[in-house]
């Protein structure tokens, strides 16, 4: 199962939950089960980027989830 | 990924094909189109910081001989989308379009109230002072700490904290920002010092020497084309249109040449005043800053305060790190706080950490991205800390840092594992770099101080027309500001196997090729170049395709081999080899001309390290430093034009020295800047550097086809915390403030 790491800016809608597991086999899957879950967590999934064992997505969709895949949820970077 | 061995093209170095242009004079900058009847547009801007627009009327102006449009903000519809402007600093497009022209409020000195466009640029300004404002003046927000206050003046009474849940009451606090890792005080009971110091960076400007200007020419349709110097034209025709409700069809951008942006052009300031001029005027309206216009109303970056504890054990391993860092936004949310924080202590491992960051409204001119927005600020706190403690442990600076360092597989402070990167390369190669072997000069202090940028991918697309000579035109979508399109040049010509000087690249229009993002954060040579490789690869499959039409054979039995195609072993050895001008002379018999393209959204950009080294003095009667060298060392990944990668190196570390000594916003008790003007404000000139000295490490990012990382960003980081550690070092004692200037300097001096 996937590990999940959720940013401290998720920390007031998901409380104490920092980290989790998920059977989820797409990003898309992932953060479905994330919604339903939470759904105040809609906004901020949609302004984050994600990595996704260890490479960095602004714009994550369909990407596949590996057993021991890492998800990290994080800020997004543009830059200058 | 292709190993960084036996390239033909990448990494050498050809004249870039803009150059002769350049130095010549024929390039044609923002301001240099004129177009039939067009017109001169000027804007009216605040004399107040912060106050209310009672009353404005611009019928005066109207009414002059020669003056054939003038708005102000009632012109311009109500927005209310909280949807986000590209690049970092954007905002929201809403509060873009109230930065573009003043509604209610002027937030700044120098905020937009009204603008007009007349017959010659002396009428446009005689109009302006025809226009009639009253204000009701209200007490500026200028201090950083103060005006995050519960009882501050509000910058914006609307403005709540942003959070899942609405704040109680609203504060000059836009956002706030958290990474936190382990049990802070676990670390720092393990530590046998700590450092604890407050740091200052000032606001400073990206210093671009080409001020901001457009030519808008729009029909009595409302449709038409915009001409101007800009980072991205694709976002500035989106952004544009949002603020005065187009379709983005009804306008075509068209990127200028550009005299330097440096995140300071991924914004809009003219653009839709000189649309709007436009379209009521029926004539094209040139719009352009003066160097004043361009200090007070665009740009800059944040100042910012940050403090923080760093607990290191007598190995120089940190076992803690505790950090505070507040951004100015100006007057509008959007300061870097998020890519500050996440940049602080990057390139460590480090087990128990928390730092915090926060974006501030005050009455100044609204923040936008410069060169790595957030990390030289955030790196300065950090680098001059872990500087202080090697000292406090008699370490070397060095030694300290690879102690501590950043390796493949450790977890990122601001999430993942990082992949492979060349942070222990990029020291390695700074212990034994001829600059930091040598003895430090008599007098002098040496300073180290370590960089680190993410690099970003984000959309570009490219399409490739090869001629029926085989030449090849690249199109693409990405403004050229750095040499982009000699290293796309170089990397078509490398994936088609022809020679560099066969291939042209044009930036297209929004009309004439698919959508790019804006050059900045590093990414154009790296998705770009990504979607000119693929465009590259369509070409080959198409050309691999035809090759085994007029050969007779199938498909498989053909490959792609130094720019021809040849038959796979085992096929008639009599076949000759065909070339790309073989195929396209050929190409109407076989399917038409040969085309390719490829529109991505690339992923997999590579984070850059960097460590500076610098020898400086301090003249101890009048406070000024000399520099008496600078080295730079930075994990580029494949170099694709090593002296274009130099040149970004060199500039990014001119432009974090100006930071670090003297270039900072002067600001009176009413939020006057009175330094608009690059006699006061003092950028630095060939004669204060010495030759930067440059040596680029190639850790190849496998993600790229090429192993492109990206380079523009890192350079800035690292210089100021070099400089600040040198200029300690010199004195003797610590100096947290920055600009290293001559005052400051003798202030720290006497005690």
């Amino acid at each position: 199962m996937a590990r999940v790491l959720l940013p401290d800016s998720f920390s007031a809608v998901t409380g104490d939950v920092r980290e989790l597991v998920s059977r989820a086999l797409t990003y898309r899957e992932l953060t479905t089960e994330l919604q339903n879950r939470w759904p105040q967590l809609t906004e901020l999934i949609a302004r984050s980027a994600v990595a996704i064992d260890g490479q960095i997505y602004q714009d994550a969709f369909l990407e596949p989830l590996k057993n021991d895949s890492e998800v990290v949820f994080m800020a997004r970077i543009e830059g200058g | 990924m292709a190993e960084a061995v036996n390239y033909k093209q990448i990494g050498s170095s050809p004249i870039r094909p803009d150059g002769v242009d350049k130095v010549t004079g024929r390039a044609r900058f923002g301001a240099d189109l004129i177009l039939p009847n067009m017109i001169h547009g000027r804007v009216l801007r605040s004399p107040h910081a912060h106050a209310r627009i009672t009353r404005i009327d611009v019928s005066a102006a109207l009414a002059m001989d020669g003056v054939f449009a003038a708005i102000c903000g009632k012109d311009f519809q109500d927005i209310h989308d909280a949807s986000a402007v590209g690049g970092e600093g954007g905002g929201t497009v809403e509060d873009a379009a109230k930065n573009v022209m003043a509604r209610d409020k002027v937030l700044y000195h120098g905020h937009a109230v009204a603008a007009v466009a007349a017959s010659n640029p002396l009428l446009a300004e005689a109009a302006l002072e025809a226009i009639e404002v009253e204000y009701e003046i209200l007490s500026p927000v200028l201090d950083l700490v103060s005006a995050m206050a519960d009882d501050a003046v509000l910058v914006d009474e609307t403005n709540y904290t942003k959070g899942p849940k609405k704040a109680d009451k609203p504060s000059n606090v836009a956002n706030v920002g958290r990474l936190a890792r382990g049990d802070l005080a676990a670390g720092f009971a393990q530590a046998d010092i700590t450092i604890e110091r407050e740091y200052k960076v000032p606001m400073a400007h990206q210093g671009y020497i080409e001020p901001h200007a457009c030519v808008a020419n729009i029909d009595e349709t409302g449709r038409g084309s915009v001409w101007c110097c800009t980072q991205g034209h694709f976002e500035f025709r989106g952004i544009t249109a949002k603020i005065l409700g187009k379709d983005m069809s009804d306008l075509k951008f068209i990127a200028s040449e550009i005299g330097g942006g440096f995140g300071g052009k991924t914004v809009v300031y003219l653009e839709p005043l000189a649309v709007l001029l436009s379209e009521k005027s029926g004539r094209p309206v040139k719009m352009t800053m003066t160097r004043e216009d361009v200090f007070r109303a665009t740009g800059p970056t944040s100042a910012t305060v940050a403090k923080i504890k760093l607990g290191v054990r007598n190995d120089g391993k940190i076992t803690a790190a505790d950090a505070w860092i507040a951004f100015e936004a100006g007057a509008f949310a959007g300061a870097p706080h998020m890519p500050g924080i996440m940049t602080m202590f990057a390139p460590y491992d480090i087990e128990h950490f928390a730092v915090e960051g926060f974006d501030v409204l005050l009455n100044k001119p609204k923040v936008a991205a410069y060169r790595a927005p957030g990390a030289p600020q955030a790196m300065h706190a950090m680098e001059c800390a872990l500087d202080e403690a090697a000292l406090a442990l008699a370490m070397d600076p060095i030694d300290i840092r690879m102690v501590n360092a950043a390796e493949e597989g450790t977890q990122a402070p601001y999430g993942p594992k990082f992949p492979i990167i060349g942070f222990k390369a990029c020291l390695e190669a700074a212990k034994v770099h001829p600059n930091y072997l040598k003895p430090v000069p008599q007098g002098a202090g040496r300073g180290v101080a370590a960089g680190f940028w993410f690099n970003v991918g984000m959309q570009s697309s490219a399409e490739i027309n090869i001629n029926e000579d085989g030449s090849v035109m690249v199109i693409e979508g990405s403004p050229d500001i750095g040499g982009s399109r000699a290293s796309m040049s170089i990397m078509a010509a490398e994936t088609l196997g022809v020679d560099y000087h066969s291939v042209r690249v044009q930036v297209g229009d929004t009309e004439s090729t698919g959508f790019c993002n804006v050059t900045g954060g590093s990414r154009t040579t790296f998705a770009t170049g990504m979607a000119v490789t693929q465009a590259c690869e369509d070409v080959i499959a198409e050309c691999k395709k035809r090759a085994a039409m007029t050969w007779g054979v199938d498909d498989d039995q053909v490959e792609w081999a130094d720019g021809e195609v040849i038959p796979v072993p085992g096929v008639n050895a009599d076949l000759k080899p065909l070339s790309l001008a073989d195929i396209a002379g050929n190409a109407a018999k076989t399917g038409g001309p040969l085309q390719g393209r490829a529109s991505i959204n690339a992923q997999g950009a590579g984070a850059s390290f960097a460590v500076n080294i610098t020898d400086m003095a301090v003249d101890r009667e009048t406070g000024k430093v000399d520099v008496l060298s600078f080295t730079a060392i930075q994990d580029a990944g494949t170099a694709i034009h090593p002296a274009y990668v130099e040149g970004q190196m060199q500039g990014g570390a001119a432009q974090g020295l100006g930071w670090a000594l003297n270039e900072e916003y002067i600001f009176n008790a009413e939020g006057i800047m009175e330094n608009a003007g690059f006699l006061d404000y003092r950028i630095p000139v060939a004669s204060d550097l010495p030759m930067i000295d440059t040596q680029i490490i190639e850790v190849p990012n496998p993600s790229h086809p090429y192993g492109v990382r990206g380079v523009g960003e890192t350079p800035i980081v690292a210089p100021l915390a070099t400089a600040s550690n040198a200029v300690s070092r010199a004195l003797g004692q610590r100096v947290c403030d920055l600009p290293l200037s001559p005052p400051r300097l003798l202030n720290a001096i006497d005690g």
